[in-house]
């Protein structure tokens, strides 16, 4: 049994190293969904405070909103690369007015509520939103429109360590694009004016006022950015498997992702989604056979639980620091 | 003056601690429970009973549970179907290895399973609050899911992966099971949630509840006081999950019948969290005002359509539902965050004084 647990799996890694990489490699994947998820959670924790359950709707939302308006024009007759990115336009639109209507008719009236009731709102957004969506787009999954948005598809195969291993283009795309947008995000925050004001109302609400930074226009900015955050999260997963409404059970793995990284750290989201993902599908991969398979459904939380009893402000995060 | 206790006067330290320190709240609780007891049973229809009533009074039950940890003890807990699934479980296979016991003892017992299951689960509690301690309840949520559907020996190898109950009797009436009727299961679900709740209320005005009040105000100032946090936190877990157990054993006993693993996921959690925050945290009468609403609005809503006449599908009705229900979580939040059961104190107050303002 001992054997089973300590020895086995890694014997199975150094003799099958191809077959490590290909795990590795899915683990990374999942990864970056799930960081990406995270990166959504952390903007709006970061500049808000409000823990927003509905980060993984708005994923599915968004993905559901661009599809809906490219099925709209090639019903017109208008379809290809112009009406794939003139729809990428208008979801983005979308998520802007989204991030309008939740600042203006959620968060300025809770303004000053406890944590536990900002989170709740984010349920009631949650199921408007899930409502809402059902009734425009229908409940059944839908094509994302990768093609059509010079997304590539297929896979790579690379010969190596005497194996085969099959890299999907599309993730290459993904990890990509998600590392094109971290930078953009770290240059957005580093550089700009906004994100210099960004920055100063995640750190104290009052000095910011204080300095004439608008909190309304602020939320609204951050919510915009998750927003975008969560459609370029919602192309990237859609195009692997179907636009539907299961995410919304994935977005809770972001959970454990920002107990890793600390819920305020944009590269502790990345790392920690990394580091998830990983963990999960070697976790699955090798010891999962050992209990019966599906490991993979609590696993993530379990990581993330034996983490915060050593750590608890995550890997990046700041520290906490309880006053009297 | 609706409503005011003037001459009410107390003479004794307990008649001034009592729950219903007032001679109208015990009118009213009287009346409520002649409702209860006496009236719905004689007049409501067996849709009413099985469909509503039933329902309402378990997730009540289950929402007073979460209502313990998260409105009195201040500790945010998103596996509560996880340990009414211990419950149901634990029912269920004590029920057939010794299906000679009756079937309510084993219901009760099943409590302090899931109480030993939440004691373990809220170990972490010590360390972390908020929403870190969130995660920790949500791996006890998904590992005891897991555990229901690939753990064998808990649904007796049963080749649905379902658990089934067979018929029970309690005084040779049968209470579970296809021959119970929805007035008989009615009776004991009402039977156990009220002496639970008394119980529950005891509790939380007693010392303990104070305790567990102090640690959800501050609990580093409740340590400088004297009171040790982790024994106050673990009892407030175990007793929170004893509720919670008794109330998923009920649920798949005398509601459901029958319960596959996917009764217990993470839905129902969150469902009870609405019902808890919706209801207002650390209120009793509150855990029950916000089961009503969350579970008898959707109904209404689906029933509404149909009863104006308006031809409208069944999956659109669904959707509206959702949609509907979100807005109103929104909405009472904005309106009163303190929950429903705020909304109650001031009703009662603005009758006290009317008609006058103050």
């Amino acid at each position: 049994m001992l054997y089973n647990i300590f020895i086995d799996p890694f014997v199975q890694m150094v003799q099958m190293p191809d077959l490590l990489v290909q795990t590795l490699w899915e683990g990374l994947v999942s990864g970056v969904l799930y960081a990406l998820i995270a990166l959504g959670f952390v903007l709006i924790f970061k500049a808000s405070g409000v823990f927003n359950f509905a980060q993984g709707i708005m994923v599915v939302f968004s993905a559901l909103t661009l599809v809906g308006f490219y099925a709209k024009f090639s019903s017109w007759g208008f379809s290809g690369h112009a009406a794939a990115f003139l729809a990428l336009l208008l979801a983005a639109g979308v998520m802007l007015v989204l991030a309008m209507l939740v600042e203006r008719v959620v968060l300025r009236p809770l303004v000053n509520q406890p944590d536990i009731i900002l989170f709740m709102a984010t349920f009631g957004i949650t199921y408007v939103l899930i409502g809402f969506g059902e009734i425009v787009f229908g409940g059944d999954p839908k094509q994302m429109i990768a093609n059509e948005l010079f997304l590539p598809s297929g896979s790579v195969d690379i010969e190596m360590l005497g194996g085969l291993v099959s890299l999907q283009k599309i993730d290459i795309a993904a990890a990509v694009i998600a590392s094109l947008m971290i930078v953009g995000l770290a240059l957005f925050f580093q550089k700009t004016r906004i994100g210099r004001a960004l920055r100063a109302v995640a750190d104290s609400h009052k000095a910011a006022l204080s300095v004439g930074i608008s909190l309304n226009q602020i939320w609204v900015i951050v919510w915009f950015a998750a927003g975008l955050v969560a459609l370029v999260t919602g192309i990237m997963w859609g195009a692997r498997s179907d636009v539907s409404f299961a995410l919304e059970i994935v977005a809770l793995k972001a959970l454990p992702v920002l107990v890793l990284g600390g819920f305020t750290s944009v590269p502790g989201a990345i790392v920690g989604g990394l580091i998830i993902g990983i963990g999960e599908k070697l976790g699955e991969f090798y010891w999962g056979p050992l209990l019966g398979g599906g490991i993979e459904s609590w696993l993530a939380y379990v990581i993330a639980l034996v983490f915060l009893l050593y750590r608890p402000q995550g890997l990046f995060g700041d520290k906490i620091i309880e006053r009297i | 003056m609706f409503y005011r206790e003037t001459g009410q006067f107390k003479q004794s330290y307990a008649a001034d601690s009592a729950v219903f320190p007032i001679l109208q709240d015990r009118y009213g609780l009287a009346i409520v429970m002649a409702i209860a007891f006496v009236l719905i049973p004689m007049f409501g229809s067996e849709f009413l009973l099985a469909s509503v009533m039933i329902p309402f009074l378990i997730l009540s039950l289950g929402a007073i549970g979460l209502n313990i940890l998260v409105g009195y003890t201040g500790l945010l807990s998103l596996g509560t179907a996880g340990f009414m699934g211990v419950g149901a479980y634990a029912t269920y296979k004590l029920s057939t290895l010794f299906p000679q016991v009756n079937i309510l003892v084993w219901i009760l017992c099943s409590g302090f399973f899931s109480a030993g299951i939440g004691v373990l689960f809220g170990l972490p509690s010590l360390r972390i609050k908020g929403f870190y301690l969130a995660v920790a309840t949500l791996a006890a949520q998904f590992f005891l899911q897991w555990c229901f559907v690939r753990v064998a020996w808990l649904y007796n190898y049963n080749p649905s992966g379902a658990i089934e109950v067979s018929g029970r009797t309690l005084f040779g009436i049968a209470i579970t099971g296809p021959m119970a009727t929805p007035v008989n299961r009615y009776y004991v679900v009402l039977g156990v949630v009220v002496v639970m709740t008394l119980i529950a209320s005891n509790i939380v005005h007693g010392r303990i509840g104070r305790t567990w009040m102090a640690v959800r105000d501050m609990d580093i100032a409740a340590q400088l006081m004297g009171i040790r946090l982790l024994p106050a936190k673990l009892l407030a877990f175990a007793v929170s999950s004893f509720y919670c157990g008794v109330a998923g054993a009920l649920m798949v006993f005398l509601w459901l019948s029958a319960a596959e693993p996917s009764a217990f996921d993470i839905k129902l959690s969150f469902l009870l969290l609405f019902m808890v925050i919706i209801g207002g945290l650390g209120s009793l009468i509150g855990s029950f005002m916000g089961a009503a609403l969350i579970h008898i609005l959707p109904i209404v809503i689906r029933a509404l359509p149909e009863s104006l006449g308006l031809p409208v599908a069944a999956a659109t009705v669904e959707h509206l539902t959702y949609l509907i229900v979100g807005g109103l979580i929104i909405f009472f939040l904005i309106v009163e965050p303190h929950g429903l059961a705020r909304l109650w104190q001031i009703t009662k107050q603005k009758l006290r004084v009317w008609p006058f303002p103050y």
